[in-house]
């Protein structure tokens, strides 16, 4: 398997009233060809700003990228002019938002909204365009797709938006898609079905997924590798079931005993994670989780760096490896 | 079992669509389509099911936020119903409720304080403004907040401890009676374990009785006594939490766990899956029958002819559904 996206060393800021976000803050991960990985953190953990960054989608002028590289098949992506840049997205990357409501446009035609991408990036006649649209949608479970062509976002339910938002993403045939929390304004069945879809998709089309995700049960079934994110960095690596099996950061062994499970037992009381999420205008100095740390020592005054623990495991704590005997204790 | 504080008997809530001044009635969505339940002093129920199924619905007539197009809401032995505007906000102090979003649920021109003493005041419950003021330090505290909070306003928490606040404010009337309308589903994973601990807690020192209405299926496990499972306006399931997770008889209930993913990749690449087909049709025109045959992986012939009834299958547990 040979790398398709490759972040090294990124920095996104933004300048807001109360002083300088780090919302990315020195963060490398990378994605191999047909491979979904995914990005795990709670909200202002850098996620979301993570995918915009590599799209070059970061509101300006309070946003921006500070330095880093997002090479893309070779190319760094920071360093593409905008025009180059809008031949990547859509037709090189493509990107599933969270609300399929307000991504998609209310006043144009699903059809139009499909043929649209495919007529600028891949220069398709507006027939060959509308033929594709049709394949596209009956290929996500629309029924009667060539019908649906004429209608708009407000006649279709949120399942079937998000099942048109795939179309679109998919409709030039990208290598790499990027969704951003793509099921969490759906309904648990239809959640499955949306999930179930984009895995079977990337399987049979070949495309990497990026998934960008609060909920560890669904990184758990359909991510290939993980990454964890607090407070703008990356503090574990790992593949999914590594990661789960054998967590070595105490943010990702907190959050994954925080949450009550059907698998288990039920407990008399869950084991929260302590204190509120960090202020990202106010960080502590050194590790940033330490202040709601169960394993804090005199050294996480000191920020700790992301390094291997294991093979393909990578953690960013002083303790990682005394975790495990030390959560045994 | 402890003695019935609130009985829901029939509840049946219908909405008209359309039909303003000008235009003609377009339909009625059948919001909640005839429910009975029963919650018992100090037990925690839950009530789940997916959007548009009619939870939030049956909290809000519940309170009486919404009347009620016909059916009973019993509480405390009393019917609802029969009370005048003025009576059911007496009565309302026994029943209070916790949003999903403490963002908008808090008023964010006024302080933390402000917004706690307020229904004290309304109700009179604590007379005097030191008392007051004591009083809502008191419950701060309750609430796993320091006493200076109540200088600050909303903005300046985080939603965790917004959450905490509405909580206390709710907790100022002194209810028997909580609605807890999806209190954790708005807040970060880390922080919902602290909010379900605590609604434990309190739970257990002030002796509430909750209906706690979620769609997360862990959470729902996890906090309550007995479970109400909701499709389509109707109770399709009722039963203890460990009967209803262990051996639900509902084709529905049972899709509905199926779907929930489970942070194990080990076991999620061995577990069998129930993937529904379609969508949740619209309670505007709701399928013939029992509502759920058009997605039902096991639906037969009678399926979409007759109404099942809600039945006992074993005491204390109901389903609704001719197969079970």
């Amino acid at each position: 398997m040979a790398t398709l996206l490759e972040v090294r060393n990124l920095h996104t800021n933004f300048r807001t009233r109360g002083g300088v976000v780090r919302a990315v803050d020195g963060v490398s991960w990378d994605v191999q060809e047909g491979e979904t990985v995914a990005l795990v953190g709670e909200s202002g953990c850098g996620k979301s700003v993570s995918a915009l960054s590599i799209m070059r989608l970061v509101s300006e002028p309070a946003g921006r990228i500070e330095s880093g590289e997002i090479i893309y098949k070779g190319r760094d992506l920071l360093k593409l002019s905008e025009e180059e840049m809008r031949g990547v997205r859509g037709r090189e990357i493509g990107m599933i938002f969270q609300e399929p409501m307000t991504s998609l446009n209310p006043v144009l035609s699903i059809g139009r909204q499909l043929t649209e991408g495919l007529e600028i990036h891949l220069k398709m006649s507006q027939q060959d365009a509308r033929a594709r649209a049709v394949e596209l949608l009956g290929m996500v479970g629309i029924p009667d797709p060539a019908r649906r062509l004429g209608q708009y976002p407000h006649h279709f339910s949120g399942g079937m938006r998000q099942r048109m938002m795939i179309a679109m993403a998919l409709a030039c045939n990208p290598s790499l898609i990027l969704a951003d929390e793509p099921t969490t304004a759906l309904d648990v069945t239809i959640q499955a079905q949306i999930l179930e879809l984009m895995k079977d998709l990337s399987k049979r089309l070949g495309v990497a997924m990026l998934i960008i995700t609060h909920n560890l049960g669904v990184v758990a079934r359909y991510a290939d590798r993980v990454n964890v994110m607090y407070a703008g960095r990356i503090i574990e690596q790992a593949s999914a079931a590594e990661l789960y099996a054998n967590p070595r950061h105490p943010y990702t062994l907190g959050l994954l005993r925080s949450v009550p499970r059907l698998d288990e037992p039920r407990r008399a009381r869950l084991d929260p994670i302590e204190g509120q999420p960090p202020d990202l205008t106010r960080l502590p100095p050194g590790c940033s989780f330490s202040p709601r740390c169960a394993y804090r020592v005199e050294r996480c005054a000191e920020a700790p760096p992301l390094e291997d623990v294991d093979v393909a495991h990578r953690s960013a704590c002083w303790e990682a490896k005394h975790l495990v005997s030390k959560v045994a204790a | 079992m402890s003695e019935v504080l609130l009985e829901v008997r029939n509840l049946v809530k219908h909405f008209p669509v359309g039909g303003g001044f000008l235009s003609r009635n377009e339909g009625t969505v059948r919001a909640v389509d005839g429910i009975s339940f029963k919650l018992h002093r100090g037990e925690t129920l839950g009530l789940v099911g997916e959007s548009g199924c009619g939870k939030t619905t049956t909290g809000r007539c519940i309170l009486h936020l919404e009347r009620p197009t016909s059916g009973q809401i019993v509480f405390e032995g009393i019917d609802l119903a029969a009370k005048s505007e003025q009576q059911l906000r007496q009565m309302r102090r026994h029943m209070q409720v916790i949003f999903q979003d403490p963002y908008s649920s808090l008023n964010p021109r006024m302080t933390i304080g402000q917004i706690i003493a307020e229904p004290i005041k309304v109700h009179g419950l604590v007379p005097g403004k030191a008392a007051r003021a004591d009083r809502v330090k008191e419950l701060l505290t309750q609430v796993g907040l320091l006493p200076q909070h109540a200088e600050r306003y909303p903005h300046q928490l985080s939603g965790g401890q917004r959450q905490r606040v509405g909580i206390a404010r709710a907790l100022a009337m002194e209810p028997s009676l909580i609605i807890c309308d999806e209190p954790v589903s708005a807040l970060d994973v880390s922080i919902q374990a602290q909010i379900i601990n605590l609604l434990e807690e309190l739970q257990s020192r002030l002796g509430l009785t909750y209906l706690f209405i979620a769609h997360d299926l862990s959470v729902v496990r996890h906090i309550s006594d007995r479970v109400v499972v909701m499709y389509l306006g109707k109770i399709v399931e009722i039963a203890d939490r460990q009967t209803l997770y262990e051996a639900p008889v509902h084709p529905y209930t049972r899709a509905l766990l199926s779907a929930v993913p489970i942070p194990d990749p080990k076991l999620e690449g061995t577990r069998e899956r129930t993937v529904l087909r379609g969508e949740v049709p619209s309670p505007l025109t709701p399928p013939g029958g029992c509502v759920f045959h058009p997605r039902c992986p096991i639906a037969e012939a009678r399926c979409s002819a007759e109404i099942p009834r809600l039945r006992e299958i074993h005491p204390g547990h109901w389903g609704a559904c001719h197969l079970a």
